[in-house]
């Protein structure tokens, strides 16, 4: 293993401890929505990270997937691992349709109609009663995996570690990969990579169907966590929280959407039981992240080692490197 | 009779009212150093942004070799040979010089499409990065990122990148545009050293280093080509005297 996946293998293994740690189902839990959460905005960092297109539609993935898979598994009788596959398979072939639609704009363009088609599946969702169940949505989804104990909430936590690991595997190594540096390229420099060869919009697609498939995983467990879907998972509110989950923790970053994961996460539920306006402090803390960190916690901390390091040796006879110079600033 | 690298026939774009280019044919023979000349807004730059397909042409026909590239997306002109630098800097200002080199020797390549191995323990892919990179004097700082490189080596990546398409037809957009004395006296020995069987067409300012460089120039006016030829038949037209002092 190399050192650079150590973090991310101690972060996994705390989450993995929990259920030994706490005997209350309520931090385990808890824990199993923080890792749902990062892996959809693992999904989403590839599009706002990586390919520069910010998204303000991302639940539409979560949602077509948790939708579908409620569908087959309660009204279609699928059992529950077909019923997930298909659901994957159906979201990435909408996703797919949608992205000959999205990836035609880029900056506020790619803004909006993210968000109009997260809206028109919201829009479905909430008015097609008869197939959709409406606002009452719909319950009683089967988990998978009847012998494996996934009813037990410490099993199902460690099943979304498990996917929480393959994704961060995946695109640690994709992130790292000839394609996602030529993803990046085509955010910074879309005309020098089509110059050279590249096909932009494809590059793009590729970027796009990622995003769609770790979303559509994150859609899955959630929907067997809560065992229940509503239209809400899918309202805009819930789109911009994931991309606050992503800039939160760092854009671009591997760890960044972890990290903000965690934040919005544990926020939400642990703030929410000490002070009514939980969300007035998530506001806040944002405020506070574009004050003093503005690309994310991730860079923000590694530039905080870096200068601590580079603080060390100044310790000894070079002390008055510390020292601002007058006029130094600026 | 051979037929030439490049053949521009009756080209012409509007930007709304606005002829940017006008019925510009040309002819630009295997191996010849061409030059653009023309004041600001004589079309020299949209003429480039033509060829290599960032514009589409409303009228008029571009063939390489013997091959139309009107209708071609600009990455399948790449794979006709054709490369070109921009006269603002278009280089991954993140990434390393190596790495920038490396992206672009990537493109017309397979291994572009690879999503699990990783991009930067490529020993053969940085080997030829490394080449390009010396031939125009910049191997030293190879794993210096973009951002933390002088204005001058940038220019220079500028160049290399577009090398490393190993082109048959270069264009290069101003390739000296901010460059000190020094730096432009490496520049230029640097567009001396290119192979002779590659066909490039510049645009400069820089009259020193253009005519020293270009054996045939095209004089550009308003989107028309007012006259072609040699560097004596250009110097000696009074047309050039007309478009660059008015008079």
């Amino acid at each position: 293993m190399s050192a650079r996946a150590l973090p991310f293998a101690l972060a996994l293994v705390a989450m993995a401890l929990v259920p030994l740690v706490s005997t209350s189902p309520f931090y385990v839990n808890l824990t199993s929505q923080v890792a749902i959460a990062a892996i959809g905005a693992l999904g989403l960092n590839v599009l706002v990270g990586h390919a520069g297109l910010n998204s303000l539609g991302f639940a539409v993935f979560p949602g077509l997937a948790a939708y579908l898979v409620a569908w087959l598994s309660t009204v279609g009788g699928f059992d529950p691992v077909p019923a997930g596959l298909l659901a994957l398979a159906g979201t990435l072939l909408v996703s797919a349709g949608f992205a000959l639609v999205a990836l035609r704009t880029t900056g506020l363009g790619f803004v909006m109609i993210t968000m109009a088609l997260c809206q028109i599946v919201w829009g479905a969702a909430y008015r097609w009663t008869s197939v959709t169940g409406g606002d009452n949505g719909l319950s009683g989804i089967a988990r998978p995996g009847a012998g494996l104990g996934l009813e037990r909430p410490e099993v199902f936590l460690w099943l979304c570690l498990c996917v929480l690991a393959l994704a961060l595997l995946q695109l640690g190594r994709f992130f790292d990969s000839p394609l996602g540096v030529a993803l990046r390229g085509s955010r910074d420099q879309p005309r020098r990579m089509n110059a050279v060869g590249y096909d932009v919009w494809r590059i793009r697609f590729v970027a796009w169907m990622l995003a769609a498939a770790w979303g559509a995983a994150a859609g899955l467990l959630y929907a067997w966590y809560h065992q229940f879907v509503s239209p809400h998972m899918m309202a805009v509110t819930a789109s911009a929280e994931v991309l606050l989950m992503v800039v939160a923790g760092g854009a671009g970053t591997l760890a960044g959407p972890l990290v903000g994961a965690a934040l919005v996460v544990l926020l939400k539920n642990l703030a929410s039981i000490w002070i009514e306006r939980w969300v007035m402090l998530l506001g806040f803390t944002f405020v506070v992240i574009v004050l003093v960190v503005p690309d994310g916690i991730v860079p923000g901390l590694g530039r905080l080692k870096g200068a601590l390091k580079r603080m060390r040796p100044a310790s000894g006879p070079t002390i008055s490197k510390l020292v601002p110079r007058e006029g130094a600033d600026g | 009779m051979a037929e030439p690298a490049l053949r521009i026939d009756g080209l012409s774009k509007q930007f709304g009212g606005l002829p940017a280019v006008s019925d510009v044919s040309l002819d630009i023979m295997s191996g010849e150093r061409h030059l653009l000349l023309g004041p600001n807004g004589a079309g020299k730059t949209t003429l480039f942004n033509l060829v290599c397909g960032d514009l589409t042409p409303t009228r008029g026909s571009i063939r390489l070799f013997g091959s139309e590239l009107v209708g071609l997306p600009p990455r399948r002109r790449a794979a006709f040979g054709l490369a070109r630098t921009y006269q603002i800097l278009t280089l991954f200002p993140h990434e390393t010089l190596c790495r920038n080199v490396m992206l672009a020797l990537n493109g017309l390549r397979r291994e572009k499409w690879r999503a699990w191995t990783a991009f930067g323990t490529d020993a053969r892919l940085r080997a030829e990065a490394l080449a390009v990179l010396d031939r125009v004097k910049l191997a030293d700082l190879a794993d210096r990122p973009v951002s933390q490189t002088a204005y001058g080596d940038r220019r220079r990546l500028e160049i290399a990148m577009a090398l490393a398409l190993s082109p048959r037809l270069l264009l290069l957009d101003e390739p000296l545009a901010g460059l000190s004395r020094d730096e432009r006296v490496t520049v230029q020995a640097l567009l001396a050293e290119l192979p002779s069987d590659v066909t490039v067409v510049l645009i400069e300012h820089d009259m020193d280093v253009a005519l020293a460089f270009a054996e045939r120039i095209t004089l550009l006016h308003h989107g028309r080509v007012v006259t072609t030829g040699s560097r004596a038949d250009i110097a000696a037209d009074p047309r050039t005297r007309e478009v660059y002092l008015g008079a």
